[in-house]
């Protein structure tokens, strides 16, 4: 308590270093954070609508909403008002306890899982809950139990559209779950941490950076004091960049777990072109048929805030999080304090609570408008495409990419260096492509050949049911009696 | 072995095929919107629609429509009703001898065929291309005459 001395209330609570405050002013700190994650949360899903629709028709030609408001940018608060006034019809035959409680199963893990995913560096205002050592396991927990809102909605809906929906949804996301946490796995590999802001910053707790092409073995992030004013700047270096973050890492390792991430996370909220649980043309409208006014809208909120939530994590394992696409944009070096005499505490503002959370929301905005582009470009997936694509596809180039990490790495901490660990695993991934590609173009040959060889045949009559010639079985010949 | 490398190329064809979707889609985020902003702005009708009806006027302000009813006997909807009454020369509506007193088209009962307009023998009624008609009523749908006929263009609006 002591160390509190000499501050001010304002001081405690927002720019005081965090070894220097009262316990009180933690509570204050901690009660914020969680303002400004679950409220970032909600003041941006409506917006997200909005960009949603409009981007939406102007990829398919339309002008889209553009009436409520500048631009249509009211259209979510009107649709809001309008889904609130709605009659809240609850079915006659539902099971009643799970039915109401579905909507806010998959709604709350969305909303919980804001508190391990950073907007900056501070290890006081980082995220909700800066510095938990087990963020990404935290994040795949809470993850996996939004999938539980669908599943009872669909079962306790009593109707066989709602639960053919839930049951889409289970199994998607099962064999999606798989590909995503390969693809964290790798990250977690590369890092060396679960914690979400080591993972950005690149300094792993097992003190071996794998490194990369140009900073080879240095973190990305040096810690800098301003003076002894007790202030740090988290100065990301001239040298690092956008090439340092963990997609272009183990290239091109890092980039295939980023791409498996991708695909997982359109699948994990269930949207085009994996939107199977809700696919209109097949379901009616899936697992929410029977849900209405304001059940409905948290059902649709959840999709939405997954979205964001989703594309949040996909850019604080692979995109540099609140980094920017070059080391000197990123922050105020800690330098300015001598040679433009600006004050710590409003460098330490500006880089954490501006430039930080600025390269943040411009990689979420690009990340939303590629789930939306996605959406406007492909057709949805049968359901055994969809399996074959997780079973098949997802889950094995995933392991294989994760053995070859863990073999890059392992060589690069036996020799100490990054070209013989990456170099061996450069040799046994071209090994295993090259095998793909030769047997996946024989059996492309044998189709090819298969159609010419139909292309030329004559027509000739053939039975509707068995083309090949029966083949007659006659009894053996008898033995001849002399 | 060229075969091989043919193989080769249609599997890298199939994997390219999304991607080169998403950017022909992405090209269409610049090009010209193909719906327009509706009630501001409107694409011309056709030459030949045929939406709400007028009754027209010749030149000097008088009514084209005799009364000869020839249009509700024509209509196949039995949407016109058509009360004729004798012109006088103290009341002259139309130059013939009889006039339309009350000339009602219910609007929602109309199947916008055009037979009116081809069976009227002065060319008072056609179908023009007005098409916003929506009222909250269906008595608001039964347009009479003042609603149909032309303003006179030899008279001062009085509206």
């Amino acid at each position: 308590m002591e160390a509190a001395e000499g501050l001010t209330v304002l001081q405690q609570i927002f720019t005081a270093p965090g070894d220097q405050i009262a316990v009180w002013a933690h509570v204050v700190r901690s009660l914020l954070r969680i303002g400004i994650g679950i409220g970032f949360i909600l003041t941006i899903v409506p917006g997200l609508i909005w960009l949603e629709r409009r981007l939406l028709s102007w990829f398919q030609g339309r002008l889209g909403p553009n009436r409520v408001g500048w631009q249509g940018l009211a259209q979510p608060i009107a649709d809001g008002i309008k889904l609130f006034f709605k009659e809240d019809i609850i079915p006659t035959n539902v099971d009643k306890t799970l039915y109401i409680i579905a909507p806010a199963v998959a709604l709350a893990p969305v909303l919980m899982s804001v508190a391990v995913l950073p907007w900056n560096g501070s290890p006081n205002w980082g995220a909700v809950a800066p510095g938990l050592n087990i963020g990404i396991l935290f994040l795949l927990a809470v993850a996996s139990i939004e999938v539980y809102g669908v599943i009872l909605a669909g079962w306790s809906s009593n109707n066989k559209y709602s639960l053919l929906g839930g049951l889409r949804a289970s199994s998607q996301v099962i064999s999606y779950e798989l590909g995503m946490g390969l693809s964290v796995i790798a990250v977690i590999l590369m890092s060396g941490t679960l914690a979400t802001q080591e993972i950005v910053m690149g300094t792993g707790s097992n003190g071996f950076n794998p490194g990369s092409w140009f900073s080879d073995g240095q973190g990305l992030i040096q810690v800098v004091p301003i003076g002894s004013t007790g202030y740090d700047v988290y100065e990301h270096s001239w040298k690092s960049g956008i090439w340092d973050f963990n997609w272009l890492r183990l290239f091109p390792f890092g980039l295939i777990a980023a791409f498996i991430y991708l695909i997982s996370m359109l699948a994990e909220t269930n949207r085009a072109p994996f939107d199977l649980p809700e696919a209109e043309t097949e379901l009616v409208a899936g697992f929410h048929t029977e849900y209405s006014s304001m059940k409905f809208a948290m059902f649709f909120m959840g999709e939405y805030a997954n979205m964001l939530i989703v594309s949040a994590i996909a850019i604080t394992l692979f995109f540099g999080g609140w980094l920017a696409p070059w080391g000197v944009m990123s922050q105020i070096p800690a330098s300015a304090h001598q040679t433009l005499g600006l004050p710590a505490w409003l460098i330490n503002t500006i880089n954490m609570a501006v430039l930080a959370p600025f390269w943040f929301g411009i990689k979420l905005f690009a990340l939303i408008c590629f789930f939306i582009w996605v959406r406007a470009t492909l057709p949805r997936l049968r359901y055994d495409m969809l399996m074959n694509l997780g079973w098949k596809g997802i889950l094995p180039v995933g392991l294989v990419n994760v053995s070859l990490i863990a073999l890059s790495l392992a060589f690069q901490e036996l020799y100490g260096s990054w070209w013989i660990g990456q170099g061996i695993a450069w040799v046994v991934s071209l090994a295993i492509v090259a095998i793909l590609i030769t047997y996946k173009a024989a059996q492309y040959g044998k189709r090819r050949r298969g159609a010419a060889a139909a292309a030329t045949t004559d027509l000739v009559p053939v039975s509707p049911i068995r083309r090949e010639p029966v083949a007659v079985s006659v009894s053996p010949a008898q033995p001849q009696e002399v | 072995m060229s075969e091989f490398f043919e193989d080769v190329k249609q599997m890298a064809r199939e994997v390219v095929a999304p991607f080169k979707g998403l950017g022909i889609v992405g090209s269409k985020i610049a090009e010209k919107k193909t719906t327009v902003s509706y009630p501001e702005y409107r694409r011309p009708m056709g030459v030949r629609a045929r939406w709400r009806h007028v009754l027209n006027r010749y030149d000097n302000g008088l009514e084209k429509c005799i009364g000869c009813s020839l249009c509700a006997g024509a209509c196949p909807a039995n949407a016109i009703l058509v009360v004729a009454d004798e012109n006088t020369d103290a009341a002259r509506f139309s130059p013939g001898e009889r006039y339309a007193k009350r000339y009602e088209i219910n609007m929602i009962r109309c199947i916008y065929c055009g037979f009116c307009q081809e069976s009227c023998p002065t060319g008072a009624i056609e179908l023009k291309d007005t098409f916003e008609m929506a009222e909250s009523t269906r008595r608001d749908l039964i347009f009479t005459k003042e609603m149909l006929l032309v303003p006179d263009p030899n008279h001062e609006r009085v509206d």
